[in-house]
């Protein structure tokens, strides 16, 4: 396969021709704007919406009298489990009470100022750390909560050498570039979306559920996302509402999340407190792992964090233990953010490693190979691949890890403290199943279709590559239509899972293709189609994973997983205690890659993401308001092109047809992972400080 | 009120526009140009970039009737017909494009730059494009796409599109060699 793929759908993006949601025509539509509760607990007790009915351009304002009823829908497909409007009981601030209509996007957000809401029964909120800690339950707990093999604490006990810390990370928000925005047109009882969202099937599935419609009256368009993390894989209450909206007004109605409700209506990655505890025998192999975890949750949908997930598989441990736990709080859904679960999970087990190495006298990454295990250990079943060592050893050398002093403070310039700091990573891979339906003409061109939306990753590229390659043609001889919910369906592009479910079904749709023609893969197919008698050929292919359903990374006997190390340099300026990650050397393993180019630019953004974890990003989430502080791009910090220094991105060879049947993997994830534990390991390599809560601060480092 | 505007070249008029309308909302909604993004209706991420009289703004941030009488050139207008201006080039040959709905506001950002300064140093990229915001690239094939953009003489092309522009507009003739865009952070 040709390195570097062009994007096919790279002219649209330059030429501001690609359609996102919020760019359907909307002439004949009115603006929608949400109001939002400004108290985080209570009761709704009056709303009076005169005023904003009286302001110029409003059409109407719809509250729950109006709304047509709703039916009743689990979480997921929806992000949060509550349709909206339609209690008194206040779950959080932000939370939608009515809807402003207007001519235009300015008036109904000038006008959803002027409603005034009543509320009773208000308290502060309680924030995470002071309430209990409960089992969670139900949909948005993914995986076990509680895991473990052997006897952890006899394995403390003899341990030579034990550590036991408590991490915590922040409350984060996803902050895609585009807000989410829905355009919803009913005609008859066929609804239209236009929305911003990583699955058109939960979006068909999920409104068809509430409308009572057929899931065949529901047409979901998205060829285009303008970035999502997580915030736009379940339905969040806007779309409901912009479709509630058009059935009542007869008119199509567009609503756009402001970026303030970006912070309360799609979802975060909530607080963890964790705690692990690690033994090991004075020659470095571990004889116990404990990793504990708590997460803030919200008052429903139970939303866990499943942090300490990774820690089941990561190192050969006679004995590991695990349990998760949440906190029920007045604050707003939490959701999966890139990367879940394992993002904030390995933070906590990769310091601890790095504590221990410490601890031991013993080099860190010679710690982890000492502890490489060769069957998954908490299962003994064995690792579809598994390149870890790999990684470890490719990433020192790329870094020059051998040049680096262990001893604390040691290396300077100037005036600059300088640390060397690393971490292994992993993620999970859910699968799931996907579908692609490809086309031939007569002039041997190719289309192929599926309900995927193209979110950034550069699936349109992929399929192209995947159906090119199979079917032996030139891949500008392949179009691909993407991002509708009439094309095969496509369960989501989340979870790092699109480029094996999708490229696997393209690889299907183009050997069924082959097969029908009596072709051999490089055979001039307008000849083909020729000689068969045909003017078309159309060929379905579908792809799932083992029992048809999506799946988690262990499933059919195997334990399927990618892996990376992470090798990063910091400077610290010890009077200031300002905190500068000046390189980063990042080797992963996460299956064949179909698109050098394209990978290289996830992962260089997903370390640019871990780095936003390590230092810079963080939801102050206020109890007397109730409310995250800052609900804007100025207030919540993301990294700028500044920011970032020098990331060398590389892969080692990793074919992995156990996990799919075209080698890949996901990677879409895992480049976030692990960067915040190598940058805290690396600062106490500069300075003796050991910096256990994210992000790491000034005032950790300030003398 | 009644806006009077030139965008990418031709003279548009539009009624009824209230006057608490940005100029945003203008080219996106009413005068079908949706190339410009709305993401933090704040200027905190560049994405609504366009030139207004030559000098990029966040277009999020001006009200519509202040274009009364003024040019506009958004994304829509950098390429020639089907050929991708040099920048817009760089931009995918470099993968500096994940998602997309950074990249209009990037690439006049970038055109601005290389038309003031035809071989930025890399301090210069960064300065000239702190204020645009990214949350999927890393940012590196950004800049590489702005190096590449600068070897090919990405800013020569432009100044030729925009002496015609400029002709006779108090304030616009040169381009300008000092300043930041409107909207940086
Ligand atoms: S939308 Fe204008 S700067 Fe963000
Ligand atoms: S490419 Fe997605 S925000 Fe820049």
């Amino acid at each position: 396969m040709t390195t570097g793929l062009t994007r096919p759908d790279g002219p649209a993006k330059l030429t501001g021709t690609a359609h996102y949601a919020a760019d359907a025509d909307t002439s004949d539509a009115l603006a929608a704007a949400l109001v939002t509760t400004t108290v985080p607990n209570g009761r709704l007790t009056a709303l009076h919406t005169a005023d904003a009915e009286a302001a110029p351009g409003v059409v109407r304002v719809l509250t729950r009298a109006d709304l047509p009823p709703l039916g009743e829908l689990s979480t997921p497909p929806l992000g949060f489990p509550v349709p909206p409007l339609l209690e008194d009981t206040v779950h959080h601030e932000g939370e939608p009470i009515a809807v402003v209509l207007a001519e235009t996007w300015e008036q109904a957000r000038h006008a959803a100022t002027l409603v005034r809401a009543e509320y009773a029964d208000v308290t502060p909120a309680v924030p995470f750390g002071q309430a209990e800690d409960v089992v969670p339950h139900g949909g948005l707990v993914f995986g076990e909560t509680d895991e473990s093999k052997g006897d952890v604490t006899a394995g403390l006990a003899a341990a030579d050498v034990s550590v036991t810390a408590t991490y915590t990370t922040a409350d984060r928000h996803h902050s895609p570039i585009e807000p989410h925005a829905t355009l919803a047109r009913w005609d008859g009882d066929q609804l239209v979306l236009h929305s911003s969202v990583q699955s058109v099937l939960f979006a068909q599935a999920a409104l068809a559920a509430l409308f009572g419609v057929p899931p065949e009256n529901v047409r979901v368009f998205c060829p285009f996302v303008g970035g999502g993390f997580g915030c736009k894989g379940f339905v969040w209450p806007h779309i409901p509402l912009a479709a509630a909206a058009a059935r009542v007004t007869g008119r199509p109605v567009k609503l756009v999340l402001t970026r303030a409700q970006m912070f309360t209506l799609a979802g975060h990655q909530p607080a963890t407190r964790q705690t692990v505890s690690l033994g090991a025998t004075s020659d470095g192999r571990l004889t116990a792992l404990r990793h504990t975890s708590s997460n803030a949750s919200a008052q429903l949908g139970d939303y866990c964090e499943n942090t300490p997930h990774g820690s089941t598989w990561m190192y050969a441990s006679p004995a590991i233990e695990t349990s998760t736990r949440i906190q029920r709080l007045h604050r707003p859904g939490p959701t999966p953010m890139r990367s879940p679960h394992e993002g904030p999970g390995m933070f906590a087990l990769e310091s601890a490693m790095d504590e221990l190495a410490h601890e031991l006298g013993m080099d860190p990454v010679e710690l982890r190979l000492r502890n490489e295990p060769e069957v998954d250990p908490l299962t003994g079943e064995p690792f579809s691949s598994r390149k870890l060592v790999e990684c470890l050893r490719e990433g020192a050398r790329r870094f020059g890890w051998s040049e680096r002093n262990p001893e604390i403070g040691s290396m300077r310039d100037g005036h600059e403290l300088i640390g060397w700091g690393m971490a292994a990573a992993t993620m999970d891979s859910p699968r799931s199943p996907s579908s692609a339906r490809l086309r031939i003409d007569h002039t041997g061109h190719v289309v192929v279709e599926t309900g995927m939306q193209e979110i950034g990753t550069g699936l349109p590229a992929m399929v192209q590559a995947v159906a090119a390659e199979t079917l032996g043609c030139p891949p500008e001889d392949v179009a691909v239509r993407h991002g509708d919910s009439d094309f095969p369906p496509h369960t989501g592009t989340f979870g790092s899972m699109s480029t094996m479910g999708l490229g696997s079904a393209v690889r299907a749709a183009a050997e069924s293709a082959l097969e029908k023609l009596g072709a051999e893969p490089g055979d001039p197919l307008a000849g083909a189609l020729a000689e068969a008698g045909l003017t078309e050929l159309e060929s379905e292919g579908r792809w799932s994973p083992e029992g048809g359903g999506m799946t988690r990374g262990r499933t059919g006997g195997y334990s399927i997983h990618t892996y990376g190390s992470i090798f990063v340099e910091v400077r610290v300026d010890p009077d200031l205690g300002l905190l500068r990650m000046s390189r980063a050397v990042g080797v992963y393993a996460g299956g064949r890659i179909l698109n050098p180019l394209a990978a290289r630019s996830q992962m260089i953004g997903g370390i640019t993401w871990g780095y936003g974890q390590a230092v810079l990003e963080q939801s102050v989430f206020e109890p007397n308001l109730g409310r995250f502080l800052s609900k804007n791009l100025a207030g919540y910090i993301v990294p700028v092109n500044a920011d970032i220094g020098e990331i060398d991105v590389s892969f080692v060879d990793d074919d992995d047809r156990v996990a799919s049947a075209i080698g890949a993997k996901g990677i879409g994830e895992l480049g976030a992972v692990g960067v915040s534990a190598a940058i805290a390991n690396a600062v106490f390599h500069a300075t003796g400080r050991r910096v256990r809560d994210l992000p790491i601060r000034i005032h950790h480092l300030l003398p | 009120m009644r806006v009077n505007v030139e965008v990418n070249g031709e003279q548009r008029t539009e009624d009824n526009v209230w006057e608490g309308e940005s100029l945003l909302s203008l080219l996106r909604d009413r005068l079908g140009l949706p190339g410009a993004k709305n993401a933090c209706e704040q200027g905190e991420c560049g994405s609504c970039t366009v030139y207004l009289d030559g000098v990029p703004v966040c277009a999020c941030l001006v009200a519509a009737g202040q274009a009364e009488g003024r040019s506009v050139r958004t994304v829509e207008g950098l390429a020639d017909g089907d050929a991708l201006h040099p920048v817009q080039q760089a931009f995918v040959e470099a993968g500096a494009v994940q998602c997309g709905f950074c990249t209009p506001g990037l690439l006049v950002a970038t055109h601005d730059l290389l038309s003031r300064v035809s071989h930025p140093s890399d301090g210069e990229i960064r300065e000239a494009l702190a204020g645009n915001l990214c949350r999927c690239t890393g940012y590196e094939h950004i800049l590489d796409a702005v190096r590449l953009a600068a070897t090919r003489g990405g800013g020569r092309r432009d100044q030729e599109w925009r002496s015609p522009d400029r002709a006779g507009r108090p304030g616009a003739g040169a381009p300008r060699d000092t300043g930041d865009p409107e909207c940086e952070r």
